[in-house]
């Protein structure tokens, strides 16, 4: 019995760090690639067909490059804060149903854990920029840190509202449950607030105000170089895969679809929500602090709560 | 009060969808992008290159017969033709036509004072070198059978 687990873990990580890096090969490509054709360019155009593997190239040369900390940078947390991003990834991989048999680990709680870890994320960039002693990091980590009070509660109000309607934590049970309708059109408000707060979550464009590079450099990961770098670029797309396949399971009912097999389903819809994130990037321009704060204490919050006792209601009666 | 605030938000995200169909318009127009040395820009009939020798039609060399109205013509005297008679021929043909690219003001005085219209305007864009030597020094004449030209270009694409 001992044995069939080690192994069911090894395959599972094995597969999950295949995800993880494949994704992020392809995200990063299409991103470049929709980033140049919004501006009229073409983007990657020399590695492999239409420079698909251009992201492959960099990544070698990041690993190539040297990791240098500052003198006075806390080394111990320098070293660890990347580490602390990107690791939580592969246990927050693990709930997540491909289909309704393809997945690594089910729990009971996999909507509950997969949050839980997601904000490790933010740990992650608060210890970057703490440890590496740099104005522009701190400022950074502190602004990841405070992005959490507009878009934690609103998120966990958005995913009760399905919770109760599905009627279960578990990722597998919730898809299951949208086998007739999916939860984006019974449920369209916390839709709209669940893809503003992954956004949020996610660090990104137009809330990327941990990294803000206009204002402060590179934010976090102002200091990193070579490898550590490329972790935290590798999490922040890791991060909006999980992101939006929480989103793919808990509004467009998983890998349920016609014709095709369910993890394609699955992923062609996760990659839906990851070229809206691409097109919100390079379409909207990143908004200030307080302005992301009205957005999260004043529409967001009142909106979900008011969605949720809605709801409550409504399946009470 | 809270219609007011329904309308600022409705209002709000209508704006953010307007933003978002310009840019999935864009990425479906044609890129603007022209990747050379692939591809090249199709230049404007009147754009002016550095001057290149006009070949003749039947026979292919140049036109010109080396009567210096160009050189004597340059205001910032950069061009040098040198010519002679071949045995048996009515005319000069040119033996020395070199261009100081790196004076030149493209002034089109030169193209415009030739008899027989022997010079003309090349259109050639991409001109990078090594060294100064490279401009300031360029032979017209192997210039035209050179692989570099743009007339020889346009011969092999016509071809």
């Amino acid at each position: 019995m001992k044995d069939i687990n080690l192994l069911h873990i090894i395959i599972s990580l094995l597969g999950i760090m295949g995800i993880v890096s494949v994704n992020a090969v392809l995200v990063v490509w299409l991103e470049r690639k929709a980033a140049g054709r919004m501006q009229f360019r073409h983007g990657p155009m020399e590695v492999g067909f239409h420079g698909i593997l251009q992201t492959l190239a960099d990544g070698i040369k990041l690993v190539s490059k040297q990791l240098v900390a500052p003198d006075h940078a806390d080394t111990a947390l320098f070293i660890l804060a990347p580490i602390v991003s990107l690791v939580p990834i592969f246990v927050a991989m693990m709930p997540i149903p491909f289909s309704s048999t393809l997945l690594a680990h089910e729990t009971e709680t996999g909507l509950l854990l997969v949050i839980a870890l997601g904000l490790l994320n933010t740990l992650g960039i608060l210890l970057a920029g703490w440890g590496s002693d740099n104005k522009y990091g701190l400022l950074g980590g502190t602004r990841a840190v405070g992005q959490i009070l507009a878009y934690k509660i609103p998120l966990l109000l958005t995913v009760l509202t399905i919770v109760i309607m599905a009627g279960s934590f578990s990722l597998r049970e919730i898809a299951l449950a949208q086998h007739g309708t999916w939860y984006a059109f019974v449920q369209p408000i916390a839709f709209l607030i669940y893809i503003v707060c992954i956004v949020l979550e996610t660090n990104r464009s137009p809330f990327d105000m941990a990294e803000a590079e206009s204002e402060l450099v590179a934010g976090f990961h102002t200091e990193y170089s070579g490898m550590a770098f490329s972790m935290f670029f590798l999490a922040e797309y890791s991060y909006m895969f999980v992101a939006s396949a929480l989103a793919t399971v808990m509004f467009l009912g998983g890998w349920q679809g016609p014709l095709l097999p369910a993890p394609i389903w699955f992923v062609l819809k996760v990659y839906f929500f990851l070229f809206l994130m691409i097109w919100f990037r390079w379409t909207f321009p990143r908004v200030r602090i307080d302005q992301m704060l009205m957005l999260g204490w004043k529409v967001l919050l009142p909106l979900s709560l008011i969605n949720f006792l809605i709801t409550a209601v409504v399946l009470a009666l | 009060m809270i219609t007011n605030y329904m309308h600022e938000i409705v209002k709000g995200t209508g704006s953010l969808l307007a933003g978002m169909k310009v840019t999935i318009k864009a990425m479906f127009t044609r890129s603007h992008t022209v990747q050379w040395p692939r591809q090249h820009l199709v230049l404007p009939e009147r754009f002016r290159g550095h001057i290149e020798l006009v070949p003749a039609k039947e026979t292919g060399f140049p036109k010109c017969f080396a009567c210096g109205n160009c050189a004597r013509n340059c205001p910032s005297k950069c061009i040098t033709v040198k010519g002679k008679k071949p045995e048996g021929a009515k005319k000069k043909a040119p033996t020395i036509f070199l261009l100081d690219f790196t004076k030149c003001s493209l002034c089109g005085l030169c193209v415009e004072s030739c008899p027989v219209k022997a010079l003309s305007f090349s259109k050639e864009y991409s001109l990078a070198g090594p060294s100064k030597q490279v401009y300031s020094n360029m032979d017209l004449l192997t210039e035209l059978a050179s692989p570099f030209s743009s007339l020889v270009k346009q011969e092999k694409s016509n071809g």
